[in-house]
């Protein structure tokens, strides 16, 4: 806690230099001073932002930029006033973040309020904290909010998906916190607090109740963890009560597993907390065709929200204009729907949906053969304004 | 032993010959379609020591839910067979404080239990007897069979797993407490030790089995520490066995495969939590996990049960219509009798049970059929007539 005070001050001295010297932002637009970043912590979602929107933009490695690329072109396309800071991760690790992700990219993220992000790959070693965990902890990014639904024309062996889960994204089994007990015994702590749990429950009625969802599944493991995952549970159960027109029920974890691969049309809204919906996104992805296909966003303290692919960054084709920019593009959706700009998501979606469904330009991940490009091309001639 | 095993025998062949003329009563196993006799083609070369056919006691715990109903299947079908062992049974339930003394004795007297379903209440201060049997009898494995069964259409095909899963530390070790209002934490234990005898026993049982790879499922990204450990001894282990492919993989990604190429998976060795996940996931695609034949075992004593999901007894409605779905139990009991070193007697029960399956006319609701309990377990009883 100190420690962030401690921060949050250093961090307010920081932003008056940071723009000055600055090597990894390719700054396209606007003085640096327009938006206040700090003193606009009580933001207000429901009205639409004034035009054009400024949005970080996070290309990231690998088949990133390319996918970015095709992201960028198809909302130029669509007409969409949004302009973009772009970031790029560093080479050297930033000692204020402790990662390669720099401070001023961190900073562009906390004044735009919006973001989008490629995959990012780590590099191993020692030393720096993984970029993902940097964005997480450092923008306080609570929720993650992926939407599964299967694709029209794409066949799986499932095609009733309609989901979405939200996981905690902060605490839990991933606190980092480990230790060796003796040699050869080794704790890792789970920690399971009320603000967190009651953050992540409320988003999800909330998100529930605007996009039209009729029931929200707590899943957990509270036979075993009685006390973290029981906690979990009162603070969605203590939620739950304020949102009298959404059902609310509990699912163990184990046997929701096994209830979405036979019957994933079961659920609607998923909650839980971070490893548990850590492992049912992915599998839910799995579901539908994998990461390459997935949209998510994360949803962050004061609100922020920064869409990302959650595929990895796939070296091996990088470069070669092989790459599938659904899930990009589909985040990017995720990002303009938060910005309420929801007559150009619907309308970029639907151009996607019905590019993949016509089967005629497909990435090579869906068994086609087009290009990157070509795809982002039939993209933007499917786009119905 | 022998001489007191002689009248139990006699007792055994008498009481099952003079019922078995009502079993087989034509109108209830519905005309000759199943009369005709059916015998495993297995070219048994085995030569048992003197003695073995012994009968030998087994504890019995029926539990809650449809727990009496499919323990009750195995009662019926075991004596319809003449197996030579015996029940000593014992109520035991979910909402009890402890497992009682009488039942521990029993256990440790026999070495081997069949156990239905033990309910474990969510937050209710009583913790899960599941969980204190294998604590308490150190039943360090537990292992779920997952496979396709002939006949049965599933929306994946050339599912073959066996999970493996540590089933004494990791995350159910039960320490939890509330650091300050409003913040729990929860350890999770892993120990050099049981990480390595569950490594061994994985790759015992691929060797033994003829299972060509071992797939080590973790989180070793996010707990670098425990997880790491838990890798560690796998991959010590793994050194020993050169003929067993070895392999490692995250557990989110481990459930997105599972649902989209599950064929790639053979034995699975997992840390707790993961393995409670991955086995309902895989019960889940290869049918269900009413048909996972599974249990648990130690150095000294076996617990079997249905494979996935102990602590998931089964909806009211199934209990009161009695259409509980008895093959994952009588699967089970399957492989209790191999594990007694009966192996005939286990073939036989298998094959008679992957028969009434395969033919499809006696199936339970999961199975998309309408018959009860009795219905399949009279057929199963006919085939092994």
């Amino acid at each position: 806690m100190a420690s962030q005070v401690i921060r949050n001050a250093f961090r307010r001295q920081q932003i008056s230099k940071s723009f000055v010297k600055n090597p990894n932002v390719t700054r396209i637009l606007t003085s640096p001073f327009t938006t206040s970043s700090d003193s606009s912590s009580s933001s207000d979602d429901s009205s639409p932002p004034s035009f054009p929107i400024t949005a970080t933009l996070f290309p990231g490695d690998g088949i990133g930029p390319e996918i970015a690329e095709s992201v960028k072109k198809v909302l130029t396309t669509a007409d969409v006033p949004i302009e973009w800071e772009e970031h790029f991760v560093g080479h050297t690790v930033d000692p204020r973040t402790q990662s390669f992700l720099t401070w001023e990219s961190l900073e562009s993220v906390r004044r735009n309020k919006v973001g989008l992000k490629g995959p990012m790959a780590t590099p191993i070693g020692k030393g720096h904290r993984s970029l993902n965990l940097t964005l997480r902890k450092e923008l306080g990014l609570y929720a993650n909010v992926r939407p599964c639904y299967s694709l029209p024309g794409y066949k799986t062996r499932y095609d009733d998906v309609n989901l979405v889960t939200i996981r905690e994204n902060t605490e839990g089994e991933y606190s980092g916190l480990e230790h060796q007990v003796v040699r050869g015994v080794v704790e890792s702590l789970k920690i399971i607090t009320r603000q967190a749990s009651l953050r992540v429950a409320e988003y999800a009625f909330l998100y529930a109740k605007t996009h039209g969802r009729k029931r929200v599944s707590a899943i957990h493991k509270a036979n075993i963890m009685r006390k973290t995952d029981g906690l979990f549970l009162e603070c969605c159960r203590e939620v739950a009560k304020k949102y009298p027109e959404i059902v609310y029920e509990e699912v163990i974890i184990d046997n929701c597993c096994m209830m979405l691969v036979k019957n994933p049309a079961l659920f609607d809204v998923l909650v839980m907390p971070n490893l548990y919906g850590d492992i049912i996104s992915d599998l839910c992805a799995g579901l539908v065709g994998g990461l390459g296909l997935t949209p998510s966003c994360n949803i962050g303290e004061h609100g922020i929200a920064l869409a990302e692919a959650v595929h990895g960054s796939a070296p091996d084709i990088a470069g070669m204009n092989m790459a599938n920019p659904t899930a990009l593009l589909l985040s990017a959706v995720m990002m303009l729907k938060h910005l309420k700009l929801t007559d150009k998501a619907d309308m970029i979606h639907a151009a996607i949906i019905k590019t993949i469904a016509d089967g005629k330009y497909r990435t090579a991940d869906l068994g086609g053969s087009s290009s990157t490009t070509d795809f982002t091309k039939a993209i933007c001639g499917n786009l119905n304004f | 032993m022998a001489r007191r095993s002689l009248p139990i025998l006699k007792q055994l062949l008498q009481r099952s010959s003079s019922e078995s003329s009502s079993l087989l009563n034509p109108s209830i196993v519905g005309g000759g379609l199943l009369g005709t006799r059916y015998e495993p083609k297995r070219s048994v070369t085995y030569m048992p020591r003197p003695g073995d056919g012994t009968p030998r006691a087994v504890t019995l715990i029926p539990g809650d839910g449809i727990g009496p109903l499919v323990t009750g299947a195995v009662e019926q079908v075991m004596e319809a067979m003449h197996a030579p062992i015996y029940f000593e049974k014992f109520e035991v339930h979910g909402d009890m404080p402890k497992v009682p003394d009488e039942v521990m004795e029993s256990i440790k007297k026999n070495k081997v239990c069949l156990k239905g379903g033990l309910a474990t209440p969510v937050g209710g201060g009583v913790s899960s007897l599941n969980v204190e049997l294998r604590k308490e009898l150190d039943l360090f494995a537990s292992l779920v069979n997952c496979f396709n069964l002939p006949g049965l259409a599933t929306r994946h095909e050339n599912v073959d797993i066996v999970v493996i899963r540590e089933n004494t530390e990791g995350e159910y070790a039960g320490l939890e407490h509330e650091v300050v209002d409003g913040v729990v934490e929860s350890l999770k234990v892993i120990t050099k030790f049981c990480s390595e005898r569950i490594a061994k026993y994985a790759f015992e049982y691929a060797y033994l089995n003829n299972r060509k790879k071992v797939t080590a499922v973790h989180k070793a990204n996010i707990m670098k520490l425990a997880d790491g450990l838990f890798l560690e001894s796998c991959r010590e282990v793994a050194k020993k066995y050169p003929g067993i492919q070895y392999n490692e993989i995250i557990v989110d990604n481990c459930c997105m495969q599972l649902v989209s190429k599950p064929e790639q998976f053979d034995v699975m060795v997992t840390p707790n939590l993961y393995g409670n996940l991955v086995a309902n996931t895989a019960a889940g695609i290869a049918g269900g996990t009413g048909v996972m034949p599974g249990g648990n075992v130690g150095a000294d004593h076996a617990i079997f049960e249905q494979g996935a999901s102990a602590g998931n007894v089964g909806k009211i409605e199934l209990v009161e219509q009695k259409k509980a779905n008895p093959t994952a139990l009588l699967l089970s009991s399957a492989m209790m009798l191999r594990h007694l070193q009966f192996p005939s007697f286990a073939d036989r029960l298998e094959c008679a049970v992957m028969r009434v399956v395969s033919e499809g006319k006696y199936r339970t609701k999961d199975l998309g059929g309408t018959s009860t309990t009795q219905e399949v377990v009279d057929a199963v009883i006919d085939v092994l007539a």
